[in-house]
């Protein structure tokens, strides 16, 4: 119907407008913003995401989409194989040139820095791009940037993921995004300045490491280890259980126990002795230790972690879609899954690999053989029913204004 | 006389100066240095060993090196740009008295005077206004908007030092307003042109601020080293950086010395 | 004719370096004005509502850190003044056939990227690195002592990062006393001291101001060396106004910040100029 995926003619209207109503310009704005392919309905935010689009928006979409050779590939740092071998193997099969960025470090500033690009309407110069369930996924797809995704183009994610995806809250059906990996957010610390077992979320707010504690920036990542520590589950959480967190993130900060509040410099400053303890992502703290052969130790805390999906979606501007899905389908693949897991030990989407990992690891030899087995039985990246017990999912917002009470609870915090 | 008064005050002085000349070097010193080093991750911040690999494989890294080569050509641009339209302005203001040279000037002092932050942040407003998708365009627009007022300046000083006589011969000659600007004026500008230009080039390629604010997903080379510092600089990095700072000293001391030449010919 | 092209000449000249700046400097305050009195939100887009809470609220929210980053300004500015001065004094009335190459050698940092030397100063600073893990080990140190985080560490940046545009113009200032100005004062005066505070220094005023200006604007609307030597103690104004536009996409409240930093740094200007009062600071800012 609105046949736009600009929300941003609102602000040039709101300059040259004077005076309106608040529901007025709550209105004119919804309207504005209409995702191409949102239902009528879908920006107005009451309930959960809408898993119909409408039904040619894919059809709409990928006609006359050719493969043209070229794809670049936005991604997270520590997320493949310095080497790249997935890539290269990529490229030998389909001659489909990979140009591949580790420029995604925190989700905010990842959809600031594109938001004005996919408003205009303009390419932001990758096909691919592996986005967080956070909030701003749901500001992604809400604001119609997001692809959707043709499946019939996508026989491997169909044959090899675990089914689980395909009924996640944000991306019902995985209609605009599969999965990369899932990880888990949990506490890493170095056993050579910590010298006495760290198991609890209360670890991070012992005085005795005043100064040295690392805390996420990501409103959602801190928002949640604060309520989980305040004894409150994140899934199904108000304000006022947010503020009680906020009060007792407050008083960790207040007490100086926080050294900084990081994004995915954490490591950075973990290798550099700025903090010892430190809200982490599972797979970085294994990747660090075998690149700089440190050795920090991970732990999902008692009271529970977070687990979230790290997803791999085309913007609607893409200039090679084609070659874009093509590689998502290639990471489906068994082997592919197999071997990117085996590296970036992050929570494997694809079930079956833990088999071929064994089966890797009985090929392989000394002390490789031993850590593919390592990691083929580690609960980080295929993690059982006890694992997922202590595993909470994130906040969920059901309003653009609740969202915006959410950042408002936290974000002082941050920006002490 | 002088010496007798300040004598002890100006060795504690020199002594100062030098000292904080050497505090001024320090983190250049680190960018060098860990060029030369040699670490076995990803992370290069403890000092492991002398190599000079880095500077055999200083454009293996694709990403950088694009970064690099887009700040230069944004870099180019901008003193193109800016210098033409500096010059316009500097010269307008140094040889003509006209209306509405005050309110050019307080335009000028406040573009130089503001905040980086501020200018930036309100280009972006207005990008995201009009819905102008920001990218190498804009960052050459904003970087053209804060380094033009310098190059005027400059050029604007040697304007007014300009022996109008000079001018007035021509004329006598029966050279046209035109040709006298061309053949006499702006050979003599034409160094204080140059440094404009020059100014406008570092002011450009050093900018990091009004870049992240206007750049959507462009990489400069500020940018990518931003993007970098979180997850371990390569040292790529210190190589580049090496190479800038060598190359813009030494451009800068043989335009000095030749300048000093011309100075004592003439 | 002819006439009408000399007078026609000048605006002529202006006119494309003129509109530049019209538009992209001087419309995007305008644009930003009106983003910071807009309601909203990023998906659904923004709405002029003349909403001037936007104001009142993140004032209200954030007014630590913009306290903070004044006090950081002045203090950096201040510091800078008497750092500098001696030097600029140095090289001005000793610096004999080597003035340019000290002036040179003090501007040598401007050739490396801003963002990189403050990274230099991070990574020779940080708590086990080349500086701290030696001392550490020898147990001069404790083992969770740090200078990175702190206060000292951001304003060090800052006092780093500026530092040339205080020497500079306090440079020039000074270079253009006459000699035998100071000469007359000291036959006068008699005393070095008092002929320093009466002559030299008055004379050097607009230098300090110009350099004050150039010092203390972009050192409290700095983000970078808080962000990269500081800690969640010392978040400045610019890092609140950086995040809310590059990272929550708040658009009207960042504006609103953003403006009034702006409106304080200007009136604070005005309210210095007049301060001190001289034809020469007017002149100095004009130039």
């Amino acid at each position: 119907m609105f046949q736009t995926n600009k929300p941003n003619p609102s602000l040039l209207r709101g300059m040259t407008q004077s005076r309106l109503g608040r529901r007025d310009a709550l209105r004119l704005g919804g309207l504005s913003a209409m995702g191409a392919f949102l239902a009528a309905c879908g920006v107005e935010g009451k309930g959960k995401p809408q898993a119909s689009i409408a039904p040619d928006a894919v059809a709409k979409f990928w006609g006359g989409k050719t493969q043209n050779g070229k794809l670049n590939f936005a991604n997270w740092p520590l997320y493949m194989d310095p080497k790249q071998p997935e890539l290269k193997k990529f490229t030998a099969k389909t001659g489909i040139q990979v140009t591949y960025d580790e420029v995604i470090q925190e989700m905010g500033p990842w959809f600031a820095k594109v938001q004005p690009q996919l408003s205009a309407g303009q390419s932001i110069g990758y096909d691919l791009m592996v986005i967080t369930n956070s909030v701003q996924f749901g500001q992604f797809r809400d604001a119609g940037f997001l692809a959707p995704l043709d499946h019939a183009k996508l026989p491997n994610y169909a044959a090899n993921a675990a089914k689980s995806y395909s009924t996640s809250a944000y991306d019902p059906g995985n209609v605009f995004s599969i999965p990369y990996a899932s990880g888990i957010t949990g506490i890493a610390y170095d056993p050579d300045k910590i010298k006495r077992p760290i198991t609890k979320l209360a670890d991070l707010w012992d005085p005795a490491f005043k100064g040295k504690v690392g805390m996420f920036k990501d409103l959602q990542e801190l928002g949640n280890f604060g309520l989980l520590a305040a004894g409150l589950k994140p899934g199904d959480s108000d304000e006022t259980a947010w503020k009680t967190a906020a009060a007792k993130l407050k008083e960790q900060k207040d007490a100086g126990i926080v050294r900084n509040y990081y994004d995915q410099g954490y490591v950075d400053a973990l290798g550099k002795g700025e903090v010892w303890i430190t809200q982490a992502w599972s797979g970085d703290i294994f990747q660090k230790n075998v690149s700089d052969g440190t050795n920090y130790k991970f732990v999902i805390p008692e009271e529970g972690g977070t687990i979230w999906t790290d997803n791999m979606t085309i913007p609607v501007t893409a200039q090679n879609p084609v070659d874009a899905i093509m590689m998502m389908d290639f990471l489906y693949d068994l082997e592919n899954s197999t071997t990117l897991a085996e590296y970036i030990n992050y929570v494997c989407p694809v079930p079956a690999a833990q088999t071929q990992m064994k089966k890797h690891a009985a090929a392989a030899s000394g002390e490789d053989k031993e850590t593919l087995l390592a990691v083929a039985d580690s609960p980080l990246v295929f993690p059982g029913e006890s694992e997922y017990k202590r595993l909470h999912y994130y906040v969920d917002f059901n309003t653009a204004e609740e969202k915006q009470d959410f950042e408002r609870v936290f974000q002082p915090i941050v920006l002490g | 006389m002088r010496g007798r008064f300040r004598l002890g005050g100006a060795q504690v002085m020199h002594a100062y100066t030098w000292l904080l000349i050497g505090w001024l070097v320090v983190p250049i010193s680190v960018m060098i240095l860990f060029g030369f080093n040699d670490p076995s991750g990803r992370y290069n911040q403890t000092w492991q060993g002398f190599t000079l690999k880095w500077y055999g494989e200083v454009f293996a890294l694709e990403a950088l090196t694009d970064a690099l080569v887009m700040s230069l050509i944004i870099a180019v641009l901008t003193a193109l740009i800016a210098g033409a339209l500096g010059t316009g302005i500097g010269y307008a203001l140094g040889r003509f008295r006209f209306r509405g040279s005050g309110g050019l000037n307080l335009l000028m002092f406040a573009a130089i005077s503001s905040p980086e932050l501020v200018m930036g942040s309100s280009l972006l407003s207005m990008f995201v206004s009009v819905g102008i998708s920001p990218g190498p365009v804009t960052i050459t627009i904003a970087h053209v908007m804060f380094s033009v007022s310098f190059v005027a300046i400059v050029v604007r000083a040697r304007v007014m030092t300009l022996d109008r006589s000079l001018e007035e011969a021509a004329a006598d000659l029966g050279a046209s307003g035109w040709t006298t600007f061309w053949k006499v004026i702006f050979p003599i500008l034409l160094p204080a042109i140059f440094s404009g230009v020059m100014l406008a080039f570092a002011l450009s390629i050093d900018d990091f601020v009004i870049t992240n604010f206007t750049g959507g997903t462009t990489q400069t080379f500020p940018m990518w080293i931003w993007g970098a510092t979180r997850v371990g600089l390569p040292p790529q990095v210190n190589v580049m950086g090496t190479m800038i700072f060598v190359g813009g000293v030494l451009i800068a001391v043989i335009s000095n010395i030749r300048a000093g030449r011309r100075r004592v010919a003439a | 004719m002819d006439r009408v092209k000399r007078t026609l000449a000048p605006y002529l000249l202006v006119l494309p370096g003129g509109l530049w700046l019209l538009l992209f400097f001087a419309v995007p305050m305008v644009t930003m004005l009106s983003l910071s009195l807009q309601e909203g939100d990023v998906v659904n887009g923004f709405v002029f509502t003349g909403h001037w809470q936007n104001y009142v609220e993140s004032i209200a929210d954030y007014q630590t850190q913009l306290i903070r980053s004044l006090v950081y300004g002045a203090i950096t500015s201040g510091i800078l003044i008497v750092m500098s001065f001696p030097v600029a004094y140095w090289i001005a009335f000793y610096g004999g056939k080597r003035k340019a190459t000290y002036l040179f050698l003090i501007l040598l940092p401007f050739f490396v990227s801003f963002v990189l030397r403050t990274i230099s100063w991070r990574m020779l600073l940080t708590d086990d690195g080349v500086l701290l893990h030696p001392l550490k080990e020898a147990g001069i140190l404790p083992d969770d002592f740090q200078v990175l985080g702190s206060a000292t560490a951001v304003i060090a940046g800052l006092v780093y990062s500026f530092l040339p545009f205080m020497v500079l113009p306090i440079y020039v200032a000074l270079e253009r006393i006459d000699p035998r100005v100071v000469e007359a004062a000291r036959d006068l005066y008699a005393s070095p001291i008092t002929s320093f505070r009466k002559v030299v220094f008055p004379l050097a005023l607009p230098g300090v101001f110009a350099g004050v200006l150039m010092t203390f604007v972009p050192a409290s609307s700095d983000y970078v060396n808080s962000e990269l030597l500081g800690s969640s103690e010392t978040t400045m104004l610019g890092q609140v106004i950086q995040s809310k536009f590059l990272s929550s996409s708040d658009y009207p409240s960042a504006s609103a910040l953003s403006f009034t930093l702006m409106a304080l740094l200007l009136a604070g200007i005005f309210a210095y100029a007049r301060s001190l009062g001289t034809e020469d600071v007017m002149k100095v800012a004009a130039r």
